[in-house]
């Protein structure tokens, strides 16, 4: 192994990521625009709902309650009678319809407790289960008011301490700004190693290397560094400058640990670049190759929803991906502050599978040449 | 021949340009009928631009072009003549289709002429056994050699009949016995059909001069026009090599139009490269079969072959790039050694592709070559210098090769090679695309090299004059080599003058021996029949003969390519369980630990009512504070509850206690759902507790609030995302094929076979969406199964009307994946536009998430018109609804409406010629 050649070809590779316009704005609105508006955009629990209204009891207490749905939470309710609630719910026009039944206020002022109905769209499912929620307690402040003083509360004799650690105001955009990050370290040392290794084959220029006294491990990590580095640089400057900086989202724990481990994903995940760019062979078909292993990748790696509440097999089937364990490090190091003493096993794991993914990508690199 | 007849086609006043370059500058010329015309001139000089323009298949700019009496402006025009022309466009086997088989693009060419089976059969036998290509009807055209691909290219040109054929530089690459075979073809032809017209153009002077006229062009301008005998007698030249660079200007002459290597000087007898036997399969295909040579050091050796013959296989081998299967390579006395790389510093290699990094610049090129070498860093500036002003690059040092012109680049790549002073330089025809004065001044360079500096050359070539400025040459075929000597001795063993006729006999006698060429006179006779036939009628409006035969292609094709059938079969499953199991918003057995510092009944009895749930799963109970943020910290556990000391006696006293619960706030949606199960749980735990403490009456409240979730009760998150998911899908997946389809042919030139040919767009587009909409199908229902069985999602509406309208709904999004197509031309673009184009509006905008109904603006005016929007209503209401055929009419009619609509606006951006 001469790291001369490994240095000089790694320079050649920056050289010409310098000159390919597409490939540095990719970077530079992966790394920045990217991550501002995908984690604004996360949703929050409820926004703009629609809710129908059947007001059967046209009291005094209903007009309120339905005046008492408005935005940001709610769209306004639409007014309807019984026929129209099944129709517009099965059209999915509503999510939530509430039937208020004839004598509701008297009833209540009476004590009787009147039951009142809300259908919901089980179909819907990001807002069915928070806005039943936040309807329930709507009504009841709006009954309460309209009763108040008439009957005694009775005290809850035992407390509840709630308190959400590491993000103590539940605020998604930290969550949704370090996760883009890791997203974006993922896709790109998965696109721009392969990218580069088939601009060569496209051009003829690996072959040309080969005949020169180079050898296919050099050119292996030479590509690895460079593009590596590319991306270890882009994320560091990300970190600091636009989620710490620009978006003032705190970080946990170490960020130079943080790139330490960041440094085992961009090998397994480059490995994994040049050995996917072996199996393409050309652009089309590895931005289509792109798709079917990227997703997976991400979706299931446990950064976008919680690990367990996959299914069984898929969550052993993930062990293998580099994915899960990076995901592991990062949210334990950026989210919850943890030392090296907390995280070896994910190290150790991202070291076992980058190695075996360069070894694998190796040897069908030398195949690929031939 | 009558040379008083109108010609077959006038240019007056042609211009072309491409951004900044003028490719034809105000080109003005008559093409004589019933002759064959030859285009000559070197690569770059408008040669191909002028034949598209002249066949159709590309837009006029600015100028006539009149071709069989009409002007080829006007599209009703190029209708009629269309199918009275054939193209067969540069490259080899550019046109045609490379994972089909040559009888498949025989039959495609001939459904798009409208043939019927009988009639292709009987077509494409007479031609095969014409061209001598029946043996290989069944060999997929990309493992066809050079000679080969152009033969079916001619035969899929000849396949209608045309009257006026149009060559683009057919016989480049090919080896002169094929090269002989084909234009005796071609004279047959054209005996048997007066009538017909031939252009051609060709890089190779010695077959122009057959020609019955010639139009020589330079830098977009017509040289000269006239037969060759006029020209050679106007330039007072021997030859037309010679003749055309008279014609030239005087400032891009060259130095001296004629060559002359000093011959070699013998008395060197070291060897400098040896082969001794060198064989090279690839499975059950030779390559190179038992090759042996010597080249003395200080020698010009050469290999002359057609393309496909073993000269790259056996250049590859000396260097190393490939082991041999039997025999050996020698350099300098030492086998060569993939893994020696000492060996290595002592040649130069250069290949056809010119292996430069087209984003380093000149000098970086030189400088990372030197550096590759390990020559020492001291001595690099003076090395990089020294082959800059030897090679004449001086003025371009800081320009990116993409820059230059061929003629510099080939010298920079020769400076590249050259740049660690190699004993040894290994050419791989290094000439090709280059015109006859920079090739010359590359032979300059070459010989300069050889007796001055003592490196020793061997270079591959398929030039015939090339060959003959070699000390020795070996003649190649089929992976032999048949014979080794100087061109005189071997021109003089077959009792020819020229090295190109005795090369014929030893390619006809080695093809004797092993290849089954039918009899001339078998080809002579199976010929009149061919062409005998009257050309088919004038192409009717609308054909399903030529829609189907798309689609046939469209399905074969994909049927080859691995990556894009995956991605059309399985991809959507995938990614349905991807998605699936992975955006899951149910949140269950999540870990949990508790701080139990009472140690009571009461207090285990709150801890079991959280471990009772199937939210949570209980870990190990914690031993303090330090284990909760360590168990913490790691992520393993999400909740921790801490019950302080006295709890269940503070609680009996009704004294106030609190339990501390502390929760994972990292990812904030998982962190709410913790926090309302454990509010929940709490609040449930306590009616419990106070029910048992003070009765039923305890807890009455004003009102009950009786929630129903309707559809999908449990509120389980598969019924809500899996129905949701088979629209996406079935969006995104045949879309980007469909793109891909187009694109794909846009970048490989076949499209050229959709500007010549009578196809028309409707047949076109819907000829390649059957195919993808057939596949979509499949996958709805492969999805629907997965749907029921693997997700266990109730299906409680009617699956015809389902099915009925996924079918209305795959049509929309595959002619979706057209329009992009249209405005796209290369595939990488293509497929990200696509998945931007549609990943957006279906995810935001189409009431996945959030009803359409809760949007504004744009969002709402999209989401109003997108397919996906109803179909996603489609399919909820399909799965858990109860929907039948009624409730979705009007879905389907939304969607049934975006098909026209989408499928008019491609046709209409979809262009029957380039731009």
């Amino acid at each position: 192994m001469n790291y001369k050649n490994v240095w000089n070809l790694g320079v050649k590779e920056l050289r010409g990521l310098l000159r390919d316009p597409i490939m540095l704005v990719l970077i530079i609105y992966a790394f920045s625009l990217s991550i501002w508006t995908t984690s604004n955009a996360a949703p929050e629990a409820l926004a703009k709902a629609t809710i129908s209204i059947v007001d059967e009891d046209q009291s005094h207490l209903s007009s309120r309650i339905a005046s008492a749905f408005y935005l940001p939470y709610f769209l306004p309710p639409n007014m309807i009678n019984t026929h129209e609630m099944d129709a517009r719910m099965d059209a999915g026009e509503d999510t939530f319809a509430l039937n208020i039944p004839p004598d509701f206020a008297r009833d209540v002022l009476a004590g009787k407790a009147p039951a009142i109905q809300l259908n919901v769209d089980a179909t819907r499912m990001s807002q069915a289960f928070t806005g039943s929620g936040y309807i329930q307690q709507i009504v009841s402040a709006e009954v309460a008011e309209y009763v108040a003083g008439q009957r005694a509360e009775v005290d809850l004799p035992v407390g509840l301490a709630l308190r959400a650690r590491y993000n103590p105001s539940l605020d998604p955009v930290w969550f949704g700004a370090i996760t883009s990050v890791m997203q974006s370290i993922t896709m790109l040392s998965l696109v721009l190693t392969g990218a580069a290794l088939i601009r060569e084959k496209e051009h003829g220029t690996v072959e040309h290397l080969l005949v020169m006294p180079v050898s296919a491990g050099e050119i292996m990590l030479s590509k690895i560094w460079s593009m590596g580095g590319v991306v270890l640089l882009a994320s560091a400057f990300s970190l600091t400058v636009v989620v710490q900086g620009v978006m003032s989202v705190p970080i946990a724990g170490s960020l130079p640990l943080f790139l330490a481990g960041s440094m085992l994903m961009l090998f397994a995940m480059t490995a994994m670049g040049v050995y996917l760019a072996t199996v393409a062979g050309t652009m089309p078909q590895f931005a289509l190759l792109m798709m079917l292993v990227l997703l997976p990748l991400q979706v299931l790696s446990g950064a976008l929803t919680p690990r367990e509440s996959m299914p069984e097999i898929i969550q052993t089937l993930m062990l293998a991906a580099p994915n899960t364990h990076f995901v592991m490090m990062s949210q334990s190091i950026l989210f919850r502050g943890a030392g090296i003493a907390t995280v070896w096993p994910q190290f150790l794991a991202l070291g076992i599978i980058g190695t075996v993914l360069f070894l694998f990508a190796l040897r069908r690199f030398r195949g690929f040449l031939r | 021949m009558t040379g008083d007849r109108a010609p077959v086609a006038t240019v007056r006043k042609l211009t072309l340009r491409y951004g900044d370059i003028t490719a034809l500058d105000d080109v003005t010329l008559d093409i004589p009928a019933g002759r064959m015309v030859g285009l000559i001139g070197p690569d770059g000089v408008g040669k191909s631009s002028l034949l598209s323009l002249l066949a159709g298949a590309r837009v006029i700019q600015d100028g006539d072009v009149h071709v069989l009496g009409g002007d080829m402006r006007d599209a009703g025009h190029r209708r009629q003549a269309g199918p009275r022309i054939a193209y067969m466009p540069q490259g080899l086997g550019k046109n045609l289709y490379p994972t089909l088989s040559v009888q498949e693009n025989l039959d495609f060419f001939g459904s798009l002429f409208g043939h019927d089976k009988a009639e292709r059969a009987r077509r494409s036998d007479d031609l095969l056994g014409a061209t001598g290509m029946l043996p290989f009807r069944d060999r997929p055209a990309a493992k066809l050699s050079g000679g080969m691909k152009q033969k079916l290219g001619l035969c899929c040109a000849l396949i209608h009949d045309p009257d006026f054929l149009i060559l683009d530089e057919p016989t480049t690459g090919v080896d002169p016995l094929a090269r002989r075979q084909f234009w005796d073809l071609i004279a047959r032809i054209s005996a048997e059909r007066p009538q017909m017209s031939v252009i051609t153009a060709t890089a190779y002077m010695e077959e122009a001069a057959d020609f019955d006229w010639l139009v020589a062009m330079n830098a977009g301008r017509v040289l000269a026009a006239d037969t060759p005998g006029a020209l050679l007698a106007q330039t007072r030249a021997k030859t037309l090599d010679d003749a055309f660079i008279a014609l030239l200007p005087e400032e891009d002459r060259g130095e001296d139009a004629t060559l002359v290597i000093p011959p070699y000087q013998g008395g060197n007898d070291e060897i400098a490269i040896e082969a001794e036997g060198l064989t090279r399969r690839f499975g059950d295909f030779t390559a190179v079969d038992n090759v042996s040579f010597r080249i003395r050091r200080g020698e010009i050796f050469g290999f002359l072959g057609s393309n496909g013959c073993g000269k790259t296989v056996t250049m590859k081998m000396l260097t190393g790039l490939l082991e041999p299967s039997e025999g050996h390579a020698k350099l300098f006395g030492h086998e060569v050694d993939a893994s020696n790389i000492a060996v290595r510093r002592r040649v130069g290699f250069m290949s056809q592709s010119f292996s430069l990094y087209s984003e380093l610049t000149v000098l970086q090129n030189l400088e990372l070559h030197a550096r590759l070498f390990s020559m020492e860093e001291a001595a690099i500036p003076a090395r990089v210098q020294a082959m800059i002003d030897r090679f004449g690059l001086g003025d371009v040092t800081h320009s990116l090769p993409d820059d230059l012109p061929l003629g510099i680049r080939q010298r920079l790549s020769l400076a590249v090679a050259m740049i660690h002073g190699p004993e040894i330089l290994i050419l791989d025809e290094p000439t090709s695309g280059v015109d006859p004065v920079a090739r010359n001044g590359f032979w300059r360079s070459l010989a300069e090299l050889s007796r001055n500096d003592g490196v020793t050359i061997f270079v591959s070539t398929h030039f015939m004059n090339e060959a003959e400025w070699c000390d020795r040459i070996s003649l190649m075929h089929a992976g032999h080599v048949m014979v080794t000597g100087t061109a005189k001795e071997i021109a003089a063993s077959k009792g020819h003058d020229t090295l190109e006729a005795a090369f014929i006999e030893y390619l006809e006698e080695a093809i004797g021996e092993d290849e089954a060429t039918p009899a001339p006179e078998a080809a002579a006779q199976a010929l009149p029949e061919a062409v005998a036939d009257a050309a088919p009628g004038a192409p009717s409006g609308f054909s399903l003969r030529r829609l189907l035969s798309y689609s046939q292609l469209e399905a074969l094709q994909l049927r080859r390519d691995p990556i894009r059938l995956a991605m059309a079969l399985i991809g959507s499953l995938l990614l349905m369980i991807v998605i699936g199991f992975g955006i899951n918003m149910d949140v269950e057995d999540l870990s949990f630990a508790a701080l139990d510092r009472d140690q009571t009944t009461a207090s285990r009895d709150y801890i079991e009512n959280i471990a009772g749930s199937r939210y949570f799963i209980e870990k190990p109970p914690l031993t303090g504070y330090d284990d909760l943020d360590a168990q913490m910290r790691a992520g393993r556990i999400s909740l921790a509850i801490e019950i302080p000391p006295g709890f269940a006696s503070d609680i009996a006293r009704g004294r106030d206690v609190a339990v501390g619960a502390w929760y994972d706030g990292a990812a904030p949606q998982r962190a709410n759902t913790v926090q309302g199960y454990v509010q929940g749980m709490h609040a449930d735990w306590i009616q419990r507790h106070m029910r048992e403490a003070f009765g039923a009456a305890a807890l009455a409240g004003d009102f009950q609030l009786i929630t129903r979730y309707r559809y999908n009760p449990d509120v389980v998150s598969i019924i809500a995302i899996v129905p949701a998911v088979i629209p996406i899908l079935l969006l995104v997946i045949p879309a980007m094929l469909t793109t891909l389809s187009v694109a794909r042919e846009r970048e490989l030139g076949s499209i050229i076979n959709f500007y010549v040919t009578p196809v028309t767009r409707v047949e076109f587009l819907i000829g390649k969406q059957l195919p993808y909409i057939a596949i979509g199908m499949l996958n709805f229902f492969l999805m629907f199964v997965m749907a029921r069985i693997l997700f266990g999602v109730p299906f409680s509406g009617s699956l015809t009307a389902f099915t009925l309208a996924a079918l209305v709904y795959v049509t929309a999004t595959t002619a979706l994946g057209f329009l992009v197509s249209v405005f796209i031309a290369s595939q990488v673009a293509a497929l990200f536009a696509t998945a931007l184009l549609t990943l957006i509006p279906a995810v935001s905008y189409s009431g996945l998430i959030d009803p359409v109904a809760s949007l504004a603006g744009f969002g709402r005016v999209i989401g109003t018109i997108y397919p996906t929007t109803w179909f996603i209503t489609v399919a909820r209401g399909a799965f858990s609804k109860s929907f039948g055929l009624a409730e979705m009419i009007q879905p389907m009619l939304a969607m049934g409406l975006a098909v026209p609509v989408i499928l008019v606006t491609a046709m209409l951006f979809l262009k029957k010629q380039a731009r």
